[in-house]
């Protein structure tokens, strides 16, 4: 999958109320090669844990089929986990609310 | 009940897969799962078609159980294996639904489909047609149900463990950062709660804690062992998981379930309330 002009990471936000959630998204892929645009193999079936600032688990979801996770959260520091046959990644996010995170993480 | 009576490795699945006394369920939150791949030979419920009655805001009657599982070809002397996503949120759910209608045995994949998956062990798409039964199930066993009354009683008399994340015990999150955050009309907590979340008693690949780790959680957050323990969440399944620890792996008595949960008591007229850590 490379996904070159299109929105990177997590899946549409129509419908979403943006205005009032903190979403942290993205999607999981493998792969790929590291060069700011999404490229790889979507892991359709990794688990996204999100922990909070103290590093306390908050909320996991497995990928869907682009690989592509959603959590909605609430302002602050979060670190996103991602758990796949033979990986293991972390990303640390500043969330606001309003402004969607969208992350793209290469495993 | 104890974890050896309980709990089953995924190692032990591989060993037993094609045994025809057990049968294998697989229950999610996201349903859609199942369908992606399963363990073979297993069935699922669904968590909401399946096990919600539909027209009230109850389990469903004991006439529904039994057709649910006589069509899904479960007899009364079928060992029973659940196993499902979220770290088994909803297997535990159905673990507990199981024991409400007095199934034999019944037990629990360690890690679920979590463990199974990270471990690269097969999944399969085809689905079984079981041979229909005719499953009987006991009347309904409410000693490890809790209903509302039961929860404003013992306000600080018995343990009372939300096991839900810190952000929503606090009041600043509604529902799981998974989810849209809907819930109760209000947000906090039950007064007296302890806040022991049911991922404190999860490893991160979603195999249960040994017991020694287990019983020190609980006892550092103020459980006393001694009392009645009621477990509540938002909408009962992450409680059915930790009532399996307290009731299951740690072969406690009288811990009950309060399926209710906060989008019940939150919801309540009068109740009283807490917020905060």
């Amino acid at each position: 999958m490379r996904t070159c002009g299109a929105t990177p990471g997590g899946a549409d936000l129509a419908g979403v109320d943006l205005a009032n959630q903190t979403v942290i998204q993205g999607a999981v892929l493998r792969g790929g090669v590291s060069d700011g645009v999404p490229n790889g193999a979507p892991v359709d079936n990794a688990y996204v844990r999100l922990l909070d600032s103290t590093g306390e688990f908050t909320a996991e979801v497995p990928t869907n089929l682009e690989g592509q996770f959603r959590f909605f959260a609430a302002p602050g520091s979060w670190t996103v986990v991602v758990l796949a046959h033979g990986a293991r990644a972390e990303v640390k996010v500043q969330a606001q609310q309003g402004t969607p995170i969208d992350l793209v993480i290469q495993i | 009940m104890s974890r050896a009576t309980s709990l089953v490795s995924t190692e032990w699945v591989q060993e037993n897969i094609s045994n025809k006394s057990f049968v294998f369920v697989e229950v999610d939150e996201d349903t859609t799962l199942y369908e992606k791949g399963h363990i073979e030979g297993a069935i699922t419920f669904h968590w909401r078609e399946d096990l919600q009655d539909g027209l009230i805001r109850d389990l469903i009657s004991k006439e529904k159980f039994e057709a649910l599982l006589s069509k899904n070809g479960i007899s009364n002397g079928s060992t029973v294996v659940l196993y499902g996503g979220n770290n088994n949120w909803f297997a535990t759910y159905a673990f507990w639904y199981f024991k409400i209608y007095g199934h034999a045995d019944v037990r629990l994949i360690d890690g679920g489909r979590k463990l199974w998956e990270l471990k690269g062990l097969p999944l399969v798409t085809e689905v079984p047609t079981p041979t229909a039964t005719r499953y009987v199930a006991k009347e309904r066993d409410n000693s490890i149900r809790a209903f509302r009354d039961q929860v404003i009683a013992s306000i600080g008399i018995k343990n009372i463990v939300d096991v839900r994340s810190p952000a929503e015990f606090s009041g600043e999150l509604a529902a799981p950062a998974h989810l849209p955050q809907e819930g109760g009309q209000i947000k906090g907590h039950i007064p007296s709660a302890k806040n022991i979340p049911w991922s404190k008693a999860a490893n991160e690949d979603g195999t249960f804690r040994s017991n020694e780790e287990l019983s020190d959680l609980y006892k550092a957050a103020g459980v006393d062992f001694a009392k009645e323990t009621i477990a509540y969440c938002r909408i009962g399944e992450r409680s059915a998981f930790s009532w399996f620890v307290l009731h299951e792996l740690l072969d406690l008595q009288n811990v009950t379930n309060y399926d209710g949960s906060w989008t019940e008591y939150g919801s309540l007229v009068g109740v009283p309330v807490a917020v905060g850590a």
